[in-house]
């Protein structure tokens, strides 16, 4: 394209017309966008007010103050279908689906890293059977897997009046997995304080035996300490309670009722089936962000451990584990994302999650379809964010410092 | 870039999307694109179920049969959506369906807040339970301490929060997304009991593995008028459905079936008759239809009775008395406004 | 020691008997020693994993193969009551049924055309992937512009060229989730590109755009996307617009993979040396030949490892829009397995076992290819 440049003009920057300049070009483009977008996002919005009115359907977020009229079974906070709102329903469902996150989370992680290591063993058998899991359970939906888990394991289970049973205490049938349930006596507080100040000490003594070993060179025994501070001393606190004659924990065992098991701790097969099914399926994935991050550590690292005389299993765990979790912890906290989204396939087991209670049942008895989705979708998006957040973060942290 | 993005965006957008001209009016856009959408259940044996050729059967079915045979002439001019309890409301709001045929339960917060309109109940039902035999329940006031199967965004399932409550009795449930879910947990297990409507009980119990070991407990908890529904705000449309509903139940009220019609078109003296088949009067031209509205509607689907008894009467598996919705002269509920 | 008075030094007269061969450096007991039994907690691992084996196996193949029923008409097949015998997998139920997972209910005197569909649609990722396939180019406008607008007139049918309409509430099974897969490929692609690009774009607003977008569909759950696209969707178009019921899904689907397809994309573009782009500046070639000439050529090349993986995820994802009331090919096995008809004890484990082969056999062989495919270019980076 060739510009007519006029002759004095030599001197400055080549003057070019606005059309091929760069920067006017750049702006243009910015606004066109900028205007595009202001007026889809105008239309959509003109159009969804028009279109509620039209169906006079109610708006605003009052709802969340209206009582709830529906009842939910497995919840962490209190709800009653009497005196419970809408936002409470919405508060039943985050921490449902909170919970099995994290429970998942945990899980998943030690399956994960387990068969991570094994799909590096040296052991063919192990390494074998280590690879099939992955790929086996990788390459089928997790939809599928939770419906396996809830309808196909639940079919095989007996029903609750002949429950298998493990002990007197301990039962398995259709309605779920059934514990004996420590009841805690009023007096019991101290058991809760010992395990905290056993934790803390077990920490400080950590810490002071880290001190020691840099001065020293002396290893203090900490693992042996911290079991005996954290399992010791409420064992103790038990005994001297029991000693002055109060029970501190009583078992509520669950008893045979008319149709089912009653008292105990229950744990409900949708909840059974979500865990297991989002822990099998993220831990095949972990297994491999764990795998690529071991294959990622120099293999000169391993060889001069083992030349230091470490053997095969401090070598993993004090050389090469912790130069991997630079490489494994960004792809781990998205798998932990995944799983905490994945957990919105709740709703097809019928677990009271997020997706379920509150986009499902709330949605449904209220119509306020906007509302209600743009709250889960904004719930979701700041767990993402704050984790997204953190990761950074932590990044930042464990960044290697080049030279 | 973005404007290619944009450019595309709209591009795909004007070729997935249909229009429908709706300012104009239901009717008016109904004859435009030639058919009904009708908002009808996925599968509920005797209301709405397709076969596996994709053939509908069912009273909610029929009825919009019967709409589409007083504007068409013609029953095949219905499109059928499935819509679970879930989608159905948003789906009738969006526009997507004409009406909603879907044994829905009338109440006063989904005519108000919803921005509904029921013109007409089609069918009176009731929730109620159903459990296994062999449990040896035989009353809905046993079930304290049950498990219960529900469908989730359904007024059954507040209707069981209150009939517990009410009765100071524990139970625990467990609310699925879909019919099909709820009634497989039920089946394998999951729950002593499964509450529905009365009729959705009867139709559920044919699918289920042994359908003679399941029954219907007596009691009926909660009043459930499933009718039609639409959109508010279109008078005219309401009416239509309101009248072709009316038009069922008068017909059968004076003797008019399916068979007997031609014949009661040509010879009948009755004024009644006359006024419903549209050789007397233009009340079909006012409804915005022609004057033999009704005498299509029975010619090509049946009045209320033979309907009744074809979907889900003697003449279906599912054997449900008539009851309430027997016409009010043999004491039931069902009671057609005079056409005059 | 004796030292000064005897020499120090030694010399062998006689060769050295052969020691025997080590019995265990070769040969598969050594095989064995060294893999499998190398040390007593080897030991210990290799005979848990054996058990393993041991109780997984076969219970598996007794269940697949050894017990299973592969022909009957209806229940009665699959009955251990009628058969006398333990009962594994219903094949038969499947063979019943195998016309209703692939098509749904689609008209079945047009079910050709789904099978056309299959024949253009295997064409055009053969073309795709082969790499050595000629006229690419030419796959590539087929299998995005001219592939979707064949395979739309075909199956919704185009009443004027005599092919009647068929109304997307019959279509069903395999059929619909291919349809979902490639829709979400189709259009996520050239999507995933552009954002790709404006998140790498020196202009600060187009790059919070697209960063806005990317980080929104990858913060939240599909099905949250797919109740969206369900419910809402409806509500920002005009009043009297609708949009098909398959149409959201796919709408959901394709900004959801999109913006996971950019984040692919960009990895690729980040892999470019900047002496690419240099290069092409010093040759005078503007920003938009030096984008579509030098570095998306070698970055799509790339990800192409990517891209198959990302089309697994999504072709796995694809089972969700059954939630929202699609007919996918779950959706297929859920209603199937309660017809009355085929009531057996293990007609739930056999539909789940089908479609747990199905989605595994497409899934395995993409993540195959991409492992050739990241073999492959690998092998033109160390020379």
């Amino acid at each position: 394209m060739p510009t007519q440049l006029p002759a004095d003009s030599r001197s400055g920057p080549p003057r070019v017309a606005p059309l091929y300049d760069p920067r006017f070009r750049g702006a243009a483009y910015q606004i066109l966008l900028l205007l595009a977008v202001g007026a889809v996002a105008w239309i959509a919005i003109g159009n969804a007010a028009e279109n509620l009115r039209n169906a006079r359907v109610a708006s605003g977020f009052g709802f969340l103050g209206n009582t709830a009229g529906f009842d939910v079974n497995q919840t962490v906070i209190p709800f009653a279908a009497a005196t419970s709102t809408y936002g409470t329903a919405f508060l039943v469902g985050l921490t449902n689906t909170l919970m099995v996150a994290a429970i998942g989370i945990v899980l998943a992680t030690v399956l994960g890293f387990t068969v991570g290591v094994a799909r590096l063993s040296p052991n063919w058998i192990v390494r074998t059977l280590a690879t099939v899991y992955v790929e086996v359970l990788r390459n089928i939906p997790l939809l599928l897997q939770l419906l396996f888990w809830y309808v196909a394991v639940l079919a095989s289970l007996p029903g609750a009046r002949d429950s298998y049973a493990l002990g007197t205490s301990v039962f398995l049938n259709q309605r779920g997995l059934f514990l004996p349930k420590p009841l805690l006596a009023a007096d019991a507080w101290a058991l809760p304080v010992a395990l905290v100040v056993g934790i803390v000490g077990t920490l400080v003594f950590r810490a002071h035996a880290k001190r020691e070993q840099a001065r020293t060179g002396r290893r203090l025994p900490v693992p042996a300490v911290g079991l005996a501070l954290i399992l010791g001393l409420p064992l103790l606190a038990y005994g001297v309670l029991a000693l002055i004659g109060v029970a501190p924990v009583a078992l509520d065992f669950p008893v045979k009722g008319t149709f089912n098991l009653r008292g105990g701790m229950q744990l409900y097969p949708e909840f059974v089936a979500l865990v297991v099914g989002l822990t099998v399926y993220t831990a095949a994935f972990i297994a491999e962000v764990v795998r690529a991050g071991i294959q990622a550590v120099n293999k000169g690292q391993t060889e001069a451990a083992r030349a230091l005389g470490l053997q095969p299993g401090p070598t993993m765990r004090l050389v090469v584990i912790p130069q991997a979790m630079r490489v494994i912890v960004p792809p781990l906290t998205s798998q932990y994302l995944n799983l905490t989204k994945n957990s919105s396939l709740a709703v097809a087991i019928g677990y009271p999650d997020l997706v379920q209670v509150f986009m499902g049942t709330v949605l449904n008895q209220t119509g306020q379809a906007v509302e209600v989705v743009g709250i889960t979708m904004a719930v979701y998006l700041t767990i993402s964010l704050v984790t997204a957040f953190v990761m950074n973060l932590y990044n930042r942290r464990v960044a290697l410092i080049e030279r | 870039m973005k404007r290619i993005v944009a450019a595309l965006a709209f591009g795909l957008g004007a070729t997935l999307l249909a229009g429908a001209a709706q300012a104009q009016g239901t009717l008016n856009s109904i004859k435009q694109k030639g058919y009904i959408s009708c908002g009808s259940n996925p599968g509920l044996a005797g209301f709405g179920v397709p076969d596996a050729q994709g053939r509908w059967t069912g009273l909610d079915v029929d009825f919009c049969r019967a709409l589409s045979a007083a504007i068409f002439n013609d029953v095949t001019k219905v499109r059928f959506i499935p819509l679970s309890a879930k989608d159905r409301f948003t789906a009738l709001q969006s526009g997507e369906v004409d009406i909603l045929s879907r044994n829905t339960t009338w109440s006063m917060s989904r005519d108000t807040a919803l921005g509904l309109d029921f013109p007409a109940v089609n069918f009176y039902d009731g929730q109620g339970f159903m459990v296994k035999k062999k449990l040896g329940v035989t009353s809905a006031k046993q079930l304290d301490g049950a498990s219960v199967c529900t469908q989730q965004g359904t007024t059954t399932e507040l209707n069981l929060a209150d009939y517990f409550r009410a009765n100071k009795m524990k139970y625990e449930v467990v609310a699925f997304a879909s019919a099909d879910e709820t009634f497989k947990a039920y089946d394998a297990g999951r729950c002593d009991a499964f509450t529905t409507d009365a009729s959705g009980l009867y139709a559920e119990r044919l699918r289920a593995s042994a359908p003679d070991d399941n029954i219907v407990l007596p009691e009926i908890i909660s009043k459930e008028p499933l009718a039609p529904a639409v959109r508010q705000g279109d008078a005219q449309w309401a009416d239509i459905v309101r009248w072709t509903h009316y038009a069922m139940l008068n017909a059968e009220e004076a003797g008019i079936t399916q068979g007997n019609v031609d014949q009661m078109a040509k010879s009948s003296d009755n004024p009644d008759v006359k006024r419903i088949l549209g050789t007397e009067g233009k009340y079909g031209a006012d409804l915005g239809l022609t004057n033999d509205w009704a005498y299509r509607i029975i010619k090509l689907v049946g009045n209320y009775g033979e309907v009744f008894e074809r979907n889900v009467g003697q003449g279906s598996p599912l054997k449900i008395q008539r009851g309430l919705n027997a016409l009010w002269s043999k004491g039931g509920l069902q009671y057609g406004p005079p056409i005059r | 020691m004796t030292a000064g008075t005897q020499p120090l030094t030694f010399v062998r007269r006689e060769a050295v008997p052969a020691a025997a061969p080590p019995a265990l450096v070769a040969g598969p007991l050594a095989w064995l020693r060294r893999n499998l039994f190398s040390s007593p907690a080897n030991a210990v691992m290799t005979l848990a994993a054996l058990a393993v084996v041991a109780l997984v196996l076969p219970p598996l193949l007794r269940f697949l193969v050894i017990d299973a029923v592969w022909t009957g008409d209806n229940r009665d097949a699959c009955r251990p009551e009628v058969l006398g015998r333990p009962v594994g997998a219903c094949w038969a139920f499947v063979a019943n049924k195998i016309n209703y997972f692939v098509y749904g209910s689609y008209p079945i005197e047009a079910r050709w055309r789904p099978n056309v569909f299959f024949a253009l649609m295997a064409v055009g990722v053969g073309w795709m992937l082969w790499l050595d396939a000629p006229k690419r180019a030419w796959g590539a406008l087929y299998f995005f512009v001219v592939f979707p607008i064949v395979s739309y007139g075909l199956l919704a049918g185009v009443p004027a060229l005599g092919l009647p309409a068929v109304p997307t509430s019959l279509w069903g099974g395999m059929l619909v989730t291919l349809i979902v897969s490639l829709v979400g490929i189709v259009a996520a692609l050239p999507l995933g590109i552009l954002l790709a690009l404006g998140r790498r774009s020196r202009l600060p607003i187009v790059r919070l755009f697209c960063v806005i977008f990317i980080e929104f569909w990858r913060g939240v759950p599909l099905i949250t996307v797919l109740f969206m696209a369900n419910v809402m969707l409806p509500l920002f178009l005009p009043g009297d617009v609708t949009v098909d019921r398959l149409v959201r899904p796919l709408v959901g689907i394709a900004l959801f993979s999109a913006a996971y397809m950019a984040e692919t994309v960009r990895g690729g573009l980040q892999a470019i040396p900047r002496g690419q782009t240099e290069g092409a500046m010093s040759l005078g070639l503007s920003p938009w030949h030096r984008m579509r000439l030098i570095i998306l050529p070698q970055a799509l090349r790339i990800v192409i490892p990517g891209i198959v993986n990302s089309f697994i995820a999504l072709f796995k994802d694809t089972s969700l829009v059954s939630i929202v009331g699609i007919f996918d090919f779950i959706r297929t096995i859920e209603s199937a397995r309660v017809d009355p008809a085929w009531a057996a004890p293990t007609v739930v484990m056999t539909g789940y076992a089908f479609a747990a082969l199905f989605y595994f056999v497409f899934c395995f062989g993409m993540s195959r290819y991409a492992r050739f495919m990241e073999r492959r270019l690998a092998a033109g980076q160390t020379r």
